[in-house]
């Protein structure tokens, strides 16, 4: 089937919107190249694409970004009282004067464009490289503009044991900033890494992330996208994650009105996990969409998805997630829970379960529930004088905390759960 | 204390009466026992009396004191004093035992204008209670009656009444599942809690609890109605005779 003449017009509009870097090494320069014209080949998303039916594209392929006014960032920033590294970006721009000094032992962190014009590289083996691999079956356009137009962003490589973990924070001040990140991170074997980022970012944000997870090694990720009303965002994760290697990525989501993140995970050796999970708080004019692919090519492999999505006042929760058993991926477990928690009759939750399995010696479970608060324990805590709000916000944070409990460091985790209890309490002050 | 008035109630969802003309009244310092054939309406009455949803008031009234409970939310009603230990004590995955204890008790303290509990003091408070009623302190710490046994369950009611010092106790058949010894523990712990200014309504089928908590008056209650008042002798003719002759006494 031809490709719908819109499609390739809003790719094209796209990348003459963002133009492409000059003057990289050109390993870059091909990559970029192949992701532009992969880009034109599939087209930008549409609503009526197989992944896109829940979530209207419209606002993140406009090539104009759409308003959105910028508002001031959480003070104090999350995690304060971690022991951290600290990098910021401001409307998409890495500002090494706000940053904390980056050297640190057993990592190296480059900015995206020193790194990308130097000729021999290891990023080379690792960007556009891993996005490319997460093209098919299902195609990311959005993460093919990423890799052909993006100029800031950071390539990390983590060669042993980190002891800070790094923490992204990005700032927005320009109303209508249209931001694109791209971070290219490798975790050498048996090396580990934690990576953590916040902020409201832009009123249009667009970031991709690969990780290289190399055998035995441990990625984790957590992050927490901030309170910004307006903000359109669309992430992308790319994960190929080695034999007996963690990775676990978390991911909180306060306000925003819409926003897409992707994860797409290959699980390429023997004995590896991988643990994807997330909640968001959605009031209003809110779309969150989850969308995971986890592709089992080894043995042994564990992976777990887990999602929880509270949504009131017309906010919708959209959740698409796939686990793929390649022949001879045995003794695969994968688990998979999405579950809407529903506040009122307005509100939605959209859920996509799949699981496509050619290996038979395996154990897949999906899950998939939406619901209202149980009138039943809410009568049991009033019932014991907790005010009614109160005893709400327990069973909502109750609800989310099986997510959160993915969170293997409980600091991160604590703060977490801070942030979403000053959420609930904000909320109800109106 | 508390006085039920002609008290008629029938479900919200479906017109089904239940309750057909409940009066009642328990004097300060009283224990009072409900007993009464399966499906006529003990529980009910405990639920409406706290404040449960789903059931309509079509007549009658309930006091506490001079507070009309019909009129006030759950917690509310339980900032007055009022406290219901359930039937079925309900499972909440992802709640700890101890934080929402702790919200409950400090709540209401802050209902009745009184300071708060510390952490520490409220620490101190639970684990005292706990040991005494034979609760291990580790099983706080989990999600509220989660995982515990049936008997674990009713003695964390009896925790849940003794960290909240209510002046109303409704007991919703506290001594089933109980085996002799917990029985005996449970009924040690509401016997702790009397005194002059606190009441309790105690829902029970069996005659063995009562020996524990001797009850100044015990109702039979029969489809919706309270049919015959007493002293502790109608529990034992129940535990004896059954239902049959009293129901046909009245008929
Ligand atoms: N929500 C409800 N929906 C339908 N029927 C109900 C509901 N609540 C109570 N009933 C009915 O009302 C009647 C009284 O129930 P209730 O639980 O009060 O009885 P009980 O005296 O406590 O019985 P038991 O001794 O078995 O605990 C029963 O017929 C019950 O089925
Ligand atoms: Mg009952």
């Amino acid at each position: 089937m031809a490709l719908p003449a819109k499609k390739r017009d809003d790719a094209a509009a796209l990348l003459a919107a963002h133009p492409a870097p000059v003057g990289e090494s050109r390993w870059a320069t091909e990559a970029r190249e192949q992701a532009a014209a992969w880009f034109l080949e599939t087209g930008a998303p549409a609503a009526r694409d197989e992944y896109w039916r829940f979530t209207n594209p419209a606002t993140l392929i406009s090539a104009e970004p759409p308003k959105g006014e910028a508002q001031p960032a959480e003070e104090p920033a999350i995690w304060s009282d971690v022991e951290r590294i600290r990098i910021v970006f401001v409307d998409g721009v890495f500002r090494p004067d706000l940053s904390d000094d980056l050297a640190e032992e057993n990592l190296t962190i480059e900015p995206l464009s020193d790194a990308l014009s130097v000729d021999i590289h290891w990023a080379r083996d690792v960007f556009g490289l891993l996005e490319g691999r997460g093209q098919a079956p299902v195609p990311r356009p959005l993460a093919s503009l990423n890799t052909a137009v993006a100029r800031q962003g950071m390539v990390i490589r983590a060669t042993g044991k980190v002891s800070r973990p790094v923490a992204m924070r990005y700032l927005h001040e320009e109303d209508d900033c249209d931001a694109v990140i791209r971070h290219v991170i490798r975790v050498d074997e048996g090396a580990s890494f934690t990576l953590l980022e916040n902020g409201p970012a832009a009123a249009r944000f667009n970031k991709c992330m690969e990780v290289e997870v190399a055998d035995g090694a441990e990625f984790h990720h957590v992050r927490s996208q901030g309170r910004e009303h307006e903000r359109r965002a669309v992430t992308h994760i790319f994960a190929r994650v080695g034999a007996n290697a963690l990775f676990k990525t978390f991911t909180m989501t306060a306000n925003g009105r819409l926003t897409r993140n992707e994860c797409v995970v290959e699980m390429t050796g023997d004995n590896g996990s991988a643990h994807i999970a997330g909640c968001c708080l959605g009031d209003g004019s809110f779309l969150h969409d989850d969308t995971v692919f986890i592709t089992h090519d080894a043995e042994h492999c564990e992976s777990r998805q887990v999602f929880k999505k509270v949504l009131r006042n017309g906010a919708t929760g959209v959740f698409q997630g796939k686990i793929l058993v390649k022949p001879g991926a045995q003794k695969t477990d994968g688990y998979q829970i999405s579950q809407g928690l529903l506040l009122d009759d307005n509100s939605q939750f959209l859920a996509k379960p799949e699981l496509e399995i050619y290996a038979d010696d395996v154990a897949c479970s999906h899950g998939s529930t939406v619901g209202a608060v149980d009138p039943t324990a809410l009568f049991y805590l009033t019932s014991r004088g907790v005010p009614k709000d109160a005893a709400q916000d327990m069973l909502v944070l109750a609800f989310v905390d099986e997510a959160v409990q993915e969170i293997a460091d409980e600091r991160l985790a604590d703060d977490i759960r801070a942030r979403l209890q000053a959420w609930m309490a904000r909320r109800r002050q109106g | 204390m508390l006085k039920i008035e002609n008290l008629h109630v029938k479900l919200e969802e479906e017109d089904k009466q239940i309750l057909k003309g409940v009066n009642l009244e328990v004097g300060p310092g009283q224990v009072h026992a409900i007993m009464g054939p399966n499906g006529s309406g003990k529980s009910t009455l405990s639920y409406v009396l706290s404040g449960r949803d789903g059931y309509e008031v079509t007549e009658g009234a309930a006091h506490l004191d001079d507070l009309d409970l019909l009129g006030l939310e759950p917690e509310e009603r339980a900032a007055a004093g009022l406290f219901l230990a359930f039937q079925y004590p309900v499972e909440i995955p992802g709640v700890s035992n101890m934080i929402f204890l702790r919200t409950a008790v400090n709540a209401q303290r802050k209902a009745r204008g009184e300071a708060e509990l510390s952490a520490a003091e409220f620490l101190k408070e639970v684990r005292t209670r706990a040991k005494t009623l034979n609760i291990d302190a580790e099983m706080l710490k989990r999600p509220v009656n989660v995982g515990f046994s049936g008997g674990e369950k009713k003695r964390n009611e009896i925790l849940q009444m003794a960290m909240l010092e209510p002046r109303m106790c409704i007991l919703d058949e506290t001594d089933s599942g109980l085996d002799v010894d917990a029985m005996k523990l449970v009924a040690d712990g509401v016997n702790a809690l009397r005194s002059e200014g606190r009441s309790f309504l105690v829902i029970t089928h069996y005659q063995r609890l009562l020996d524990h908590i001797r009850p100044d008056v015990v109702h039979i209650m029969a489809d919706g109605r309270i049919i015959k008042t007493g002293g502790p002798e109608l529990a034992l003719e129940v535990e004896n005779n059954g239902y049959a002759d009293i129901l046909a006494e009245v008929a």
